[in-house]
């Protein structure tokens, strides 16, 4: 069952050739047996899953089966889930039971997803490798001594081994797209303001975006259909009509313009990551695309900028986390200062630590200008390149990063090349814009991602410019050994 | 030496919502701790801010009042730091872009000249929760039921120059926000609360001097007494050769005095920044004139219409109209009584609040209606009840024992009004005391009073004071 397309779990499905209390039991037994080595899982909901999936069997005798009532699923540990703890990879939250559901978890309870568990991250998403997670590292399913990539790394592991059709992602600077590539598996960011923040815990509010995790293209258009639209909880979120995204799907790519930005292309790509994009490109050409070149001239600014504008907001995000209300406390505090220092030096971990200094420090008096408004202002001139660029091109298309999975370990000591591993995927959170990451090819045996860069409220584009791809080639069917 | 006194004051005037500014929680004083914060107010992990409409269409709508551009675009920013009652660690308000931008309010001074008053600006932000020390063993306990009540911040321009001005300007803007109805400006129970900045300079000198804020001051009578003791303390260090400090000082009503909370040094570094889970507040001009056409008669136009209208002094105008619900129970009487408007003017700022005075109640809360007052007033003008028996018969009106006619009837207090009836009672009060009356002839004139009190006496006051004094002096002669 587990190397079925929703598409096809769906129509089982409907057929009746299993039930969704099946299907569910399948991939709890493949996550009780093959987890264990990968650690993606942070909590197993094996009880709730069966009871929602025999909700599923009987909405679907009743014949009120929608898409995907009954495909079972996982959701990244940073979405709050009514009863069920939350704890976002951190020590802080790990007693944390939130007492709702986060917009993205409740629209696919209404769907008739029966949630699996809840998947490992990054603290706070704040890492590029899930080696910041207080519940210890994700391995690659590709080769268990390497990371999986961060911060949605446990969700982009489990679907890589199999262990869940899909599972919900969030991507501030990379987090869907990097772990996607570095793992094997498609993974879409859409359009800042598409995906409710209701519930999803913030890191840097102003580039957060939820997005789906899956083996294909296809997958992820019928999860991007339950899990975007309009949600009055989030002031940011986006009011527009509910959009089919799997509309373009079978959308010929005759005519395409793709752009490629000579600043994706340059040092700093390992070769084999460099020679499987060409390859992917070379496919996409005989599918009838033209590629040019395109210039993203500030795009070397935003890393620099990221640096900035998210941890200043997660400087004050993180603010909450005082030990007064929920969360983590310190034992016997002398005074309040006490209470609070003490709580939150021995509840976060160094990475979060780190960024909220640099938050903190970019935003005080005589600084503030000189950092944070400045970096706002390389935020719209990065926008401004891509605004310029879609005037000659439909999609843009790069490696989704310079390196295939690094070694655990290999960079925890080095923040700066740790933040390099994002260096193509930020530019597009900064702007705003959708992005995709999808399987295009193997170096060394590592998978490597195609990024796939949209114009605003492009998806349902992308996603036809990514299915094509995968009509014809296999790499996003491929399942790491050890997992088939 | 001659030392002016500068003052400037923020208030802030919890907007008068049914919810909270960015989220659905009730905003009712008073209830349980803790029983009306919702997710949002708690700042849990993952909730969001939506802004309520309604503070919004308050802001505006005191913008207004006071004459001030409304921002066609306002930002919300985080104002950062650590408090146990501050969930979320930063309060969303607003910094650089507020919604009312300049504007101005008149008071009136004692000598009835009136001054203008800048209002620099005010922004919307969210309350704090409250932390309550004691009752809990060395501990302190957070009540979270006021975190995120919307707040208007009303900053004026450093343009008052005593205490009584600060009082003044403070009153004005009491009953405006009163008169908007966007505050209950019930100072007890924190809806209206006010610091004070103040500086003193030499007189005739341009540059202010070094400005201490004053905290926690929360009536008329402690911003007068907390301001007279700051500029006192400010004056005794200057003239001794010290130096004021900037920093921000509480206000003890205890002890009449302020004392230091933190100086300049001490001072927060608020981390100000826009907050990114909110959208700019875009207002358009449609808005604003829908606002517009709510807008109630204000403080200053009514004033003015009692005094062209009901030929009222501009002092008897001010006080009437110095609260909206004063003036509307003036109007009643006016209304009922027949449109004796000074008559009723004299009774309400009389009779009426010395009663309401003592038993310490508002107008909205006064036992006598004001149609029930009017009506009084007509039976004095109709000649039914003298003035004198009118103050007996409004106690007994305030003591509940029924309308002006009832009391009237039934204490037998109708005026005694025909003229046999008073002559008979004439002639036997001067039967009865013959020294009298030949000492009076003789021109001891003062014995005049003398026989009008034995007549009243004798009538137990319902005699017609005219009449008993025609017929009296044609008797006497």
């Amino acid at each position: 069952m587990h190397d079925k397309t929703i598409a096809e779990l769906s129509a089982a499905l409907a057929r009746g050739e299993f039930s969704s209390v099946e299907l569910t039991e399948h991939f709890l037994g493949r996550i009780e047996s093959l987890d264990g080595g990968l650690n993606s899982f942070v909590t197993i909901t094996g009880e709730q899953a069966l009871a929602a999936a025999r909700e599923a069997d009987a909405r679907r005798a009743r014949g009120e089966a929608g898409p995907l009532t009954g495909v079972p699923m996982a959701h990244k540990d940073i979405f709050c889930t009514d009863g069920v703890r939350t704890t976002c990879g951190s020590k802080m939250l790990d007693n944390f039971i939130a007492p709702y559901d986060a917009g993205v978890v409740e629209r696919f309870r209404a769907a008739g997803c029966p949630m699996l568990g809840k998947t490992n991250m990054d603290e706070f998403a704040m890492g590029s490798s899930n080696e910041t997670s207080f519940h210890g590292p994700v391995k690659n399913p590709w080769d268990t001594g390497r990371v999986p990539g961060g911060s949605s790394g446990g969700s982009a592991a489990a679907v890589a081994a199999r262990l869940t059709p899909s599972a919900t992602g969030t991507d501030t600077g990379g987090s869907i797209r990097q772990p996607a590539s570095l793992c094997g598996v498609t993974g879409m960011k859409p359009t800042y303001g598409r995906v409710s923040r209701w519930g999803m815990i913030a890191f840097a509010s102003s580039l957060d975006q939820g997005g789906p995790m899956a083996a294909s293209a296809e997958d992820c258009a019928l999860l991007a259909n339950v899990m975007c639209g309009f949600d009055g909880r989030d002031s940011t979120s986006i009011e527009c009509a509910d959009e089919d995204f799997t509309a373009r799907l079978d959308e010929p790519l005759k005519g395409l313009r793709i752009g490629l930005p000579r600043e994706f292309f340059g040092d700093g790509m390992a070769p084999g990551v460099a020679a499987a994009v060409d390859e992917a490109i070379g496919e996409y050409r005989k599918l009838g695309a033209e590629v040019k070149d395109v210039t993203l001239p500030n795009s070397g600014l935003s890393v620099p900028a990221y640096y900035v504008v998210a941890p200043a907001e997660c400087s004050s995000n993180l603010a909450r986390f005082d030990g007064v209300r929920y969360g983590y406390r310190c034992e016997n505090p002398k005074d309040l200062m006490d209470l609070y220092t003490r709580s939150r030096g021995e509840g976060f971990g160094a990475e979060v630590k780190r960024r909220i200094m640099v938050g903190t420090y970019a935003l005080s008096a005589g600084y503030f200008d000189a950092y944070y408004l400045k970096a706002q202002k390389v935020r719209r001139l990065i926008a401004e390149d891509f605004r310029k660029a879609f005037e000659d091109v439909d999609v843009i298309m790069g490696p989704t990063s310079p390196t295939t999975a690094f070694r655990l370990g290999e960079k925890t000591d080095d923040p700066v090349s740790m933040y390099l591993s994002d260096i193509y995927t930020i530019a597009v959170n900064l702007a705003g814009l959708p992005g995709m990451s999808i399987p295009a090819g193997f170096s060394d045996g590592l998978p490597v991602g195609l990024q796939l860069i949209g114009n605003y409220f492009e998806e349902a584009r992308l996603l036809g410019v990514a299915h094509q791809y995968q009509l014809v080639t296999d790499w996003h069917q491929r399942i790491p050994g050890g997992f088939a | 030496m001659d030392w002016e006194t500068v003052i400037g004051l923020e208030v802030h005037a919890q907007l008068a919502t049914k919810s909270k500014i960015f989220s659905g929680a009730s905003t009712a004083y008073g209830a349980a701790p803790n029983s009306q914060a919702c997710a949002v107010d708690l700042g849990l992990p993952g909730v969001l801010p939506v802004l309520n409409r309604e503070a919004v269409r308050m802001a505006v709508k005191f913008g207004l009042a006071i004459d001030a551009e409304i921002a066609p675009r306002s930002v919300f920013a985080r104002k950062n730091y650590f408090y146990p009652d501050l969930p979320k660690g930063y309060q969303i308000s607003q910094y650089e872009l507020p919604v009312v931008g300049l504007g101005r309010i008149e008071i009136e001074l004692e000598d009835g000249e009136t001054k203008t008053i800048g209002i620099t600006r005010a922004h919307l932000e969210e309350d704090a929760g409250k932390s309550l020390h004691e009752d809990f063993h060395g501990m302190s306990g957070i009540d979270l039921n006021r975190a995120g009540t919307p707040l208007l911040e009303i900053v004026s321009e450093p343009d008052m120059r005593s205490a009584k001005e600060a009082v003044a300007y403070l009153k004005k803007l009491h009953a405006l926000v009163r008169y908007l109805e966007i505050c209950d400006g019930n100072m007890q129970e924190g809806s209206f609360r006010c610091d004070a900045n103040v500086s003193v300079r030499r007189k005739g000198t341009e540059k202010f001097g070094t400005r201490a804020e004053i905290k926690n001051i929360n009536s008329f009578r402690f911003v007068e007494r907390a301001i007279n003791f700051e500029v006192e303390r400010q004056i005794d260090i200057l003239e001794g050769g010290g130096a004021v400090v900037q920093e921000t000082r509480l206000f003890d009503p205890d002890k009449g005095e302020t004392r230091s909370m933190r100086s300049k040094e001490e001072a927060n570094d608020y981390r100000y920044f826009p907050d990114p889970d909110l959208l700019p507040l875009e207002i358009d001009s449609g808005f604003i004139e829908a606002v517009r056409g709510t807008l109630p008669e204000l403080p200053d136009e009514k004033k003015h219409r009692f005094m062209t209208h009901y030929g009222l002094s501009a002092y008897d105008a001010g006080v009437l109209t110095a609260s909206r619900e004063m003036g509307d129970y003036y109007e009643a009487v006016v209304k009922a009584c027949g449109g004796h408007a000074k008559l009723a003017a004299n009774w309400v700022m009389g009779e009426l609040s010395a009663a309401l005075n003592k038993d310490n109640r508002e107008i909205t809360e006064s036992p006598v209606s004001a149609e029930a007052l009017g009506r009084m007033l007509a039976r004095i003008e109709d000649n039914t009840i003298s003035g004198k028996i009118a103050k007996d018969v409004f106690e007994a009106m305030w003591n509940g024992e029924g309308s002006a006619d009832e009391v009237i009837e039934k204490k037998g207090l109708k005026q005694i009004t025909d003229t046999g009836a008073i002559e008979t009672i004439i002639d036997k009060v001067i039967a009865d005391n013959p020294s009298q009356l030949e000492q009076y002839r003789a021109g001891k004139d003062k014995l005049f009073g003398f026989f009008v009190g034995q007549v009243m006496k004798a009538t137990g006051g319902k005699a017609n004071p005219a009449q008993v004094n025609d017929l009296l002096k044609r008797k006497l002669q």
